[in-house]
């Protein structure tokens, strides 16, 4: 077991960890945020995406260790109220169904329009290819995801 | 609860002893021959717990109980929309609680066939009226006014001659002693302010937020962790194991063997307890197991269908319809068209692996978890844990997909086994490849088809099946024939088809099977819609006129002219290959268009595809889109993309890597429609999935006059 510092949704913390542990289950068993899901264990999923120096990351195959020093945002430091552009977007198109794969999906997604904040379906496909669901949301997802590029317009010019 | 048994049901309301409130449900003695107006002190007296759907304190609060689970299809909005809309309250006043399980206060809760709403709606629709009528007559009386003259609204209500108004909490004391009254009034389809509009789900904050919480999120104090090492050949026991390396992973607290049920036969495991997911996980890959297979068959794949090959060769099969001169008209026939379809075993692969907390302490357990059958569960624990059923307590969480597959008890089963052995809260945690490679599978089913066209129609038809009976795990006999058998295929075609034989080859293997999402209508559907497509042309007619002809209820028949019309059916241009295919499922009939070119990189692709839903009454349409959408994305998975092979008798693909999903890469575009009628309400999570695999393979063929029999194929290959 080793000490682990680092930040994760803006508060410092330490984890007392064998440093092999994925940060998933760290994030998950020992700081107790059971918003990243685990679906697959081999990066093959997206539904245990978080942030990771702003990255997004597969949480799953991610070594603790790498996290030491840095900042982890997981879904529910995402934003205060619920209201970060794409949570907005998914919650006025009803995107989720059985919602497990979600936050991943949405971990996914913003990082997605900081880069690319005018996406076209292509680059929507390119950077979600990597989110299974099974529900099969897909197509809300695609559609969600031009909307909140439009709601983080509006955001940054207002 | 369904609709069927309401003459067996009473209506049954209390007052409690901390406060007033009124709570209303349903109360269905075993024995009641005759419906029954049940007051709350009869209810004492029969030592009757109430049922409660709805819930009024004297704050105001509303609360109404789901009885079923929610995982992705939309219980947890649908059932409160039929509530909140004959109850008169705001949808967004109300608190929605998942009930926990309980047969005699709940009826049935198994979330499956698509049963929520067709089943409960009848019902939910009269209680809720009847808790509205008596908080009317509450405020006549207070007011001392007819209540003609009274109407409810908003959760309040109001004396229309004078504007008074009372709020629903004010009522419930007077209310709550009133007799319910025996025949309400329901409101009028085009009266309803809340059921069929598009109203947003009220689950959805908590999906966007990451605090929903599914099985996998439930915590307990002092809660452990376990991850378990089951046989791969899926049945046989455990006959020795060494768990030294196992205890040196840090974490790792303590090794047992365990065993869960399955169906009727006991399958065992050895489980590593942790103090975090992790640990376990690592202790378990640390086991070293010898496991007893001895009477579990070493299958392949291949030999399955070499013998359902073989058992149709061989066996004429049980009857399951037999009518007029099929054997007859066959043998005589100067032509006879023949067919052969194979569908594979397939995995739920739910996004949420297999998981449940349990917390045994002696004389009671305690279970969360993402359950889709609660009051089976807890009758099942009862027994298999040796416990009054009152001290099984089953809490449903959210379930991150359920297919069918979390209906099955084995999972809390396990963690309750492994709760009592640890005398501590258990979370089981199953991995990916444990919750791919254990089943039970959906049956691969072989159909051997033969028919007869005559004067543009179908002179004789003759489907055989050989195929596991889901059934039969749970004592459905053997000496009768697969009870669905023709799910999926239209019954006006029973009609039509004079000469038509369904028989049902007798077929077994270990392999545990269970349902899957639209369970025999989609493989069955495949079978029978492909060789439908089959006669048309030999009979050199149009396969939607062909079926028309076929289909002379006036229901289907704007059915099919409205897929006819939305898909652009008769516009199809040259180059484009359109296929169609009709199927009933769960009380819903479903067509789709599929439309397909040839792929610039080899192969076909799909263009588009178009839905009709015919459900009858219906709650919310844009659940009822969401639906057909997703149960469209599941059936391309199901016909283009995967299938359980077993080599020795043991899966072979264990994990995303290699049993693909559909992704959003793969989604062609998808427009739905609905059909408005006045009928009763059928399925709508599982109806959309039948048609997609045969409209598909019918489009290829329109494209490239090659049918493809056997799923999945791959799209790229045709």
């Amino acid at each position: 077991m080793t000490k682990i510092k680092l930040n994760i949704n803006n508060k410092d913390t330490v984890l007392e960890a064998d440093p092999q542990m994925p940060l998933l289950w760290a994030i998950r068993d020992l700081a107790g945020l059971k918003g990243t899901k685990y679906g697959c264990g081999v990066a093959q999923c997206g539904a245990c995406v978080v942030h990771l120096n702003g990255e997004a990351v597969r949480s799953c195959v991610t070594k603790v260790s790498r996290a030491e020093g840095k900042k982890v945002v997981t879904i529910e430091g995402l934003s205060e109220d619920n209201n970060h552009p794409v949570q907005k977007a998914w919650q006025d198109l009803d995107v989720p169904q059985c919602g497990y794969c979600h936050s991943g999906q949405i971990m996914s997604a913003v990082v997605l329009l900081r880069e690319k904040p005018d996406p076209t379906d292509q680059d929507i496909d390119d950077a979600m290819a990597g989110n299974v669901c099974r529900c099969g949301t897909y197509l809300r997802v695609r559609k969600a995801i031009h909307l909140a590029s439009e709601l983080q317009k509006t955001a940054s010019n207002g | 609860m369904d609709n069927t048994s309401l003459s067996r049901r009473n209506f049954l309301k209390t007052t409690g002893a901390a406060g007033a409130f009124l709570s209303l449900g349903f109360y269905m003695p075993a024995s009641a021959k005759q419906a029954k107006i049940v007051t709350a002190a009869e209810a004492d007296q029969f030592g009757v717990e109430l049922n409660a759907w709805i819930h009024i304190d004297q704050s105001g609060k509303v609360t109404i109980f789901n009885h079923r689970a929610e995982m992705g299809q939309g219980s947890y909005q649908a059932v409160p929309q039929i509530v909140a809309e004959e109850l008169e309250v705001n949808l967004a006043d109300a608190n929605i609680v998942s009930a926990k399980g309980n047969k005699e206060k709940y009826g049935s809760q198994i979330t499956g066939g698509s049963s929520t709403v067709r089943g409960s709606y009848k019902n939910l629709l009269k209680l809720s009226a009847t808790a509205r009528e008596m908080l009317i007559q509450a405020a006549a009386a207070k007011w001392s006014v007819d209540k003609a003259t009274c109407y409810a609204e908003g959760g309040k209500v109001f004396h229309k001659p004078s504007g008074r108004q009372m709020h629903y909490g004010e009522l419930v004391e007077a209310a709550s002693k009133l007799e319910p009254p025996k025949d309400v009034v329901l409101k009028k389809r085009a009266d309803y302010k809340l059921i069929g509009k598009p109203l947003k789900r009220m689950d959805t904050h908590l999906k966007t937020n990451g605090t929903a919480v599914f099985g996998i999120d439930k915590m307990l104090p002092g809660m452990l962790y376990a991850a378990v090492e089951r046989n791969p050949r899926m049945l046989g026991k455990v006959k020795s194991f060494d768990d030294s390396a196992a205890l040196k992973v840090p974490g790792v607290k303590k090794v047992v063997k365990i065993k869960r049920g399955v169906f009727t036969a006991y399958r065992e495991g050895v489980a590593v307890v942790a103090d975090s997911t992790w640990a376990a996980i690592q202790g378990k890959k640390a086991l070293k197991v010898q496991w007893d297979d001895s009477g579990f068959e070493h299958l392949d794949t291949e030999e399955i269908y070499k013998r359902q090959a073989k058992a149709l060769d061989t066996q004429e099969g049980l009857p399951f319809k037999k009518q007029g001169d099929v054997d007859g008209i066959l043998s005589k026939a100067s032509k006879k068209i023949e067919a052969t379809y194979e569908t594979p075993y397939q995995y739920h692969a739910c996004m949420e692996p297999l998981n449940c907390v349990a917390h045994y302490q002696g004389d009671k357990l305690q279970i969360w978890g993402p359950v889709q059958a609660p009051e089976w569960l807890q009758e099942y624990l009862s027994k298999e844990m040796g416990l009054d059923k009152k001290n099984v307590e089953v809490n449903m969480t959210f379930l991150g997909g359920g297919f069918g597959r979390k209906a099955l008890m084995d999972y809390p089963h396990e963690a309750a086994e492994i709760s009592k052995a640890m005398k501590t809260p258990i979370q089981v945690v199953w991995t990916r490849e444990d919750d791919a490679t254990q089943g039970p599978y959906r049956p691969g089913i072989t159909y051997r088809c033969e028919g007869v066209v005559k004067d543009g129609g179908i002179d004789a038809l003759k489907v055989k099946l050989a195929g596991q009976n889901i059934g039969h795990a749970s004592g459905a006999p053997k000496d009768k024939p697969n009870g669905s058998a023709s799910e999926g295929f239209l019954k006006p075609y029973a009609e039509s088809i004079k000469n038509l034989a369904i028989m049902d080859v007798p077929f077994e293997t270990p392999i545990p099977v269970i349902w899957w999402r639209s369970v025999y209508a989609s493989t069955n559907g495949f079978a029978y819609e492909s060789f439908l497509d089959e006669l048309a042309a030999e009979a050199g007619k149009d396969p939607l006129d062909f079926r028309r002809a076929h289909l002379k209820e006036e229901r289907l028949q704007k059915l099919i002219d409205k897929i006819e019309s939305v898909s652009g059916w008769k516009k199809r241009k040259k180059g484009e290959g359109f296929g169609v295919a009709i199927t009933e499922c769960f009380d819903s009939t479903v067509a789709q268009v599929v439309k397909v070119s040839k792929a610039a990189t080899g192969g076909v692709k799909i263009d588009k595809v178009w839905a009709v839903m015919d459900c009858g009454w219906y709650v919310n349409p844009d659940t009822i889109e969401a639906q057909v959408e997703g149960s469209i994305v599941m059936g391309l998975g199901a016909a283009t993309m995967h299938e359980v092979k077993f080599k020795d008798g043991i899966p072979v693909d264990n994990n995303f890597s290699t049993y693909q999903m559909p992704r959003i890469t793969d989604i062609p575009p998808i427009e739905v429609h609905i059909m408005d009628n006045d009928e009763n309400a059928g399925g709508v999570g599982e109806p959309g999935l039948p048609p997609f695999a045969p409209a598909l393979t019918n489009a290829i063929f329109d494209l490239t006059g090659k049918r493809i029999r056997k799923l999945p194929f791959n799209l790229a290959a045709v």
